[in-house]
């Protein structure tokens, strides 16, 4: 009986460990990130490659998917409006809604499974077919090349594709609103503007900015502490997404605490 | 007397539990191709790994080229490594670049000044020398296990290094395309004048290529010397049994 005790208990405690040696391989990641990030050699080509491929090639699934938010989101809103005669309050609801929350936070999520991911693997399988060591070995520093460039990437793209997808799921607010309400365009973004203070739009990007700082690191992490084998690419890419999307979460929770305060200053 | 290029005294490695390398002594002489033969988990590319920095020995010195390579920092660590050339066991070629750019990668990182004409012209001069020009714009995915070998090879030519180390260069390759490998080996090591280390346990790559073979038994070498020195008067049943399965194998 103590025997199966003692078992459990060093199963408990190397779950701990590491767990704790988790957060601190993770904290001295992030650390070598913000150290080498102001010192050359500058990769800018690959940092722009890298823009291209995370924005660039995002578009289309951002456009499809803001546009579907906010037709849906104008249509579930309306009847809970109309019970109260205030269906001419949508576009000012939808773009609060949008703007401060859903905006960031769907472009985000897309991202994480689909930025996240791609960076996860790649460097994943990167590792586990040497090529890091390569770049290791011909004097280039693969943390610089790889992990800088891309979370620079994720950092400075995400807030322009929520900019992206604010607009596009306002414009599908719009066809819904005009479709039922037939109001004009210009009625609506004026309607839509008035609605938004600089706070909103100004927590929605540094959110935004927050969102893709955790794409980037938690890809290029996953990635580069992958194990050997395919299994492991596998593991880095699935667990890039889930670690990522858990963390937007938190960041939404935590910043929502943020705004908050500055709202009632 | 011929000058030392590497030198390792009493390294020790272990993984955990497992102890790969138990006190491992050697000597590489300049101009001269050394094939570091054992069975596979036997610690060969542990040896060449620490010889570059990949890895850190438990105990133990490795000096290359007349420097400690556990006590340089990062910036003396990457000037060592552009004298030293190594080709991975999977070529390692970068997926997501051409074979131009592969080349390109580790020249417009580390010569500086150079203009376009001459960066083409050192790619092109090195594809050659490998034979395999025509590959210039594939992708490595789009070419055969023997070429991304001699792609691999040519990357760390790129840079001119003083030492070549090789991870089991005929690994997964057909017969004939192990002999191109082997006569390339040599052709390299005339041709740019290099020492060399080569991780094998191709006997026939051994015998084609090394002037020194050197057998890695239980974490330290059980014996060295000139291939027929090693295997044909070879009194240790280990050795003579990897000899055996090699002969019945071809």
């Amino acid at each position: 009986m103590s025997g199966e005790s003692t078992k459990k208990d060093k199963v408990i405690s190397k779950r701990i460990d590491r767990f704790f040696m988790g957060l601190e391989s993770a904290y001295l990641f992030v650390k070598r990130f913000f150290k080498e990030v102001w010192f050359p050699p500058y990769e800018f080509k690959e940092v722009i490659r890298q823009c291209y491929q995370i924005g660039y090639n995002s578009l289309p699934l951002i456009s499809l998917t803001g546009f579907i938010v906010g037709v849906v989101f104008t249509n579930q809103s309306r009847p809970s409006l109309a019970e109260f005669g205030a269906t001419s309050w949508l576009p000012a609801l939808i773009s609060i809604a949008v703007i401060r929350a859903m905006g960031p936070l769907v472009t985000a999520l897309i991202a994480a499974g689909k930025v996240g991911s791609s960076i996860g693997a790649e460097i994943g399988s990167m590792k586990v077919t040497e090529q890091i060591d390569a770049m290791e070995v011909s004097a280039t520093n693969p943390f610089k090349f790889l992990v800088v460039s891309r979370v620079l990437a994720s950092t400075f793209m995400i807030p322009i594709l929520v900019l992206y997808t604010d607009f596009v799921a306002l414009l599908g607010a719009f066809v819904n609103v005009h479709a039922n309400e037939m109001t004009s365009l210009s009625t609506f973004f004026v309607q839509v503007f008035d609605a938004l203070s600089f706070l909103d739009i100004t927590s929605s990007l540094v959110k935004s900015v927050i969102f893709g700082f955790t794409i980037g690191i938690v890809g290029c992490y996953k990635g580069y502490n992958s194990t050997k084998g395919t299994e492991g690419v596998g593991k880095a890419a699935n667990s890039a997404v889930v670690m990522a999307m858990f963390l937007i979460f938190i960041e939404e929770l935590l910043s929502l605490q943020v705004t908050n305060f500055f709202r009632q200053l | 007397m011929i000058e030392s290029v590497v030198q390792a005294r009493n390294l020790v490695k272990s993984f955990d539990d497992l102890h790969v390398l138990r006190g491992v002594d050697l000597d590489l002489f300049r101009g001269e191709n050394l094939v570091v033969l054992g069975k596979s988990g036997s610690g060969k590319s542990v040896l060449i790994k620490i010889m570059v920095g990949l890895l850190t020995q438990d105990e133990g010195s490795v000096k290359v080229l007349g420097q400690e390579v556990k006590d340089l920092n990062s910036k003396q660590l990457n000037e060592l490594r552009l004298k030293i050339g190594f080709s991975f066991q999977a070529s390692a070629l970068y997926d997501s670049m051409t074979v131009r750019e592969n080349l390109e990668f580790p020249l417009v990182r580390n010569v500086k000044n150079l203009s376009k004409q001459e960066k083409d012209k050192m790619v092109e001069e090195v594809l050659d020398s490998v034979g395999l020009l025509q590959t210039i714009n594939q992708m490595p995915s789009e070419l055969s296990g023997g070429q991304r070998k001699r792609i691999g090879i040519a990357r760390t030519l790129i840079l001119q290094p003083e030492i070549m180390l090789y991870d089991e260069p005929t690994a997964g390759l057909d017969p004939i395309t192990c002999m191109d490998i082997n006569n390339l080996i040599n052709q390299v090591n005339e041709k740019y004048k290099t020492t060399s280390i080569i991780i094998t346990h191709d006997l026939t790559c051994a015998k084609v290529t090394g002037d020194r073979v050197a057998v890695l038994l239980d974490g330290t070498f059980g014996a060295s010397g000139k291939f027929e020195e090693v295997f044909e008067n070879a009194e240790d049943g280990r050795i003579k049994s990897f000899y055996d399965y090699n002969f019945i194998k071809q």
